[in-house]
């Protein structure tokens, strides 16, 4: 385990932003665990629900954005109904995975497939309006470079009509497009 | 009953025995549903791993169309029913946010039309009047009834309770089955994980299956495609790769109450699982 040197790394500004941004009160965490009993990727993190509250806590902000567990966490929302301080600890981990993107910080190890499975499947959205499932899987297999990944499941899904070859587009694509516009825009100007 | 329905991208696809066997028991429960208009994606995960705004703004776009059909508003997946309803949620407690995302739509949403999963809409009708309506009871299925995450949390739009929920047991029951009681039923599969990390996903859907096959069930029943689809697909898979022999056919509880309300099985598309169910169906005769 790496030694983490507090005095040098406390960053107030990251508490505060974490603070801000999910709405949550990340001070009241008091470490009793009970978030990283119930997270069911626990066993993939590397760093552990609570800890990354901690870390938080004393504005560790390159670890914390740094780690796989922002990325891996399945958002399944159980640390969040079960945490005693009324954390929602789900949406903590949403805002530090948009931070670390915002940051245009590379995602480690499993991290980076997950990014890229999210990228692939907003530009199919944006792009289409709708999920194409068939090309985004395909995008997703060529980006990471195992062009063959689940053919024979696909190849079934075809045969029982439960892949298509092409997508319904809505007719409002233009507005669609002009969502993730603006959105990008008022970002920016966060 | 009139509802606006939001089918979502995977009952087009991976889910349609979802939306064709929910239109079928629909109808024949007397539930109207209109699809709604040029309806386009919720973002789904991948919407709020990337952006709040985005998240509120590709839901809030559907919720407005579904508010132009004078309609609540359902939506058979458990993706795409919490990302609706907490969308609705946040935007209805917050008017000044409500404004900013109405603006970036360009489709004002003014909060009128509520957002009900279809599990909420079919248990409205009621279970004696659903009990009125089989005709080939359930009997010999023991059911897993997986409810997953989405649908029980968070707070602001859980159906039943997070832990221990009910409702998929009741109408099962009402239908006939037996229901057994089993400590994950909304433990999560892991299925955001499954493309991007399948070797995450294989254990959290092995530990699925193998609480489900020691409380003595024969089948599960779900309420949403993406658990649906990772539940019976890489069942084949885990039986693979750790050796397992798991033979349990997963369900839409829409499929279940349609066989025992006498549908047609094509409206209900039984046969386009992965795991097959024919052994299983068999029971019910
Ligand atoms: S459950 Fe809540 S209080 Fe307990 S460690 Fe986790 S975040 Fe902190
Ligand atoms: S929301 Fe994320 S961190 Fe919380 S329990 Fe689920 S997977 Fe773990
Ligand atoms: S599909 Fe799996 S991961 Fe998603 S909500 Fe259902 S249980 Fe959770």
């Amino acid at each position: 385990m790496e030694t983490i040197r507090l005095n040098e790394s406390e960053d107030r500004d990251f508490i505060e932003r974490v603070s801000r941004e999910s709405g949550q009160a990340v001070e009241n965490c008091y470490q009793c665990g009970k978030c990283t009993a119930g997270c069911p990727v626990a066993f993939a993190y590397d760093l552990m629900p609570h800890q990354v509250m901690r870390m938080v806590q004393m504005g560790l902000k390159e670890e914390v954005l740094r780690c796989q567990s922002i990325w891996l966490c399945a958002s399944c929302v159980t640390c969040t109904v079960r945490c005693p301080r009324k954390i929602d600890v789900a949406m903590v981990m949403d805002t530090l995975r948009i931070m670390a993107r915002r940051k245009g910080m590379v995602p480690p190890g499993r991290g980076r497939n997950v990014a890229l499975f999210n990228n692939n499947f907003l530009g199919s959205i944006q792009k289409y309006g709708r999920l194409f499932e068939l090309a985004t899987m395909a995008m997703f297999n060529l980006k990471t470079g195992q062009p063959f990944r689940e053919a024979n499941t696909g190849l079934t899904m075809l045969r029982r009509g439960k892949l298509k070859l092409s997508v319904t587009k809505p007719r409002g694509l233009e507005e669609i497009n002009h969502i993730f516009e603006k959105v990008r825009q008022a970002e920016k100007e966060v | 009953m009139k509802f606006a329905y939001y089918p979502g991208c995977s009952l087009e696809t991976s889910g349609k025995e979802y939306d064709l066997s929910t239109r079928a028991v629909s109808k024949h429960l007397g539930i109207e549903l209109t699809e709604v208009p040029d309806w386009s994606c919720c973002g789904a995960t991948a919407g709020h791993s990337t952006s709040h705004l985005l998240a509120l703004a590709l839901p809030a776009r559907n919720l407005a169309l579904a508010e132009e059909t004078g309609l609540d508003v359902t939506a058979p997946c458990a993706a795409c029913y919490q990302r609706l309803a907490l969308a609705c949620h946040e935007l209805n407690q917050n008017p000044q946010l409500r404004e900013k995302v109405n603006e970036i739509t360009g489709r004002p949403f003014h909060g009128k039309s509520k957002v009900i999963s279809i599990l909420e809409v079919i248990s409205s009708v009621g279970l004696e009047q659903i009990r009125a309506q089989v005709v080939k009871p359930l009997k010999g299925l023991k059911i897993a009834a997986y409810y997953g995450c989405l649908l029980v949390r968070p707070r602001a739009i859980q159906i039943d309770d997070p832990e221990n929920p009910q409702i998929i047991e009741q109408i099962m029951q009402a239908a006939g089955a037996d229901t057994v009681d089993w400590p994950h039923k909304t433990e999560c599969c892991g299925a955001s994980l499954a493309v991007s990390n399948e070797e995450v996903a294989i254990p959290m859907v092995s530990r699925i299956l193998k609480a489900a096959a020691l409380s003595g069930a024969n089948c599960l029943v779900c309420a949403c495609p993406l658990c649906h689809f990772n539940l019976d697909m890489r069942q084949l898979k885990v039986n693979r790769l750790r050796g397992t022999n798991y033979q349990l056919p997963v369900f839409y509880f829409t499929q279940l109450l349609g066989v025992a309300m006498g549908l047609n099985p094509q409206d209900l598309s039984l046969h386009t699982h992965f795991v097959d169910t024919g052994q299983v169906l068999k029971l019910v005769g």
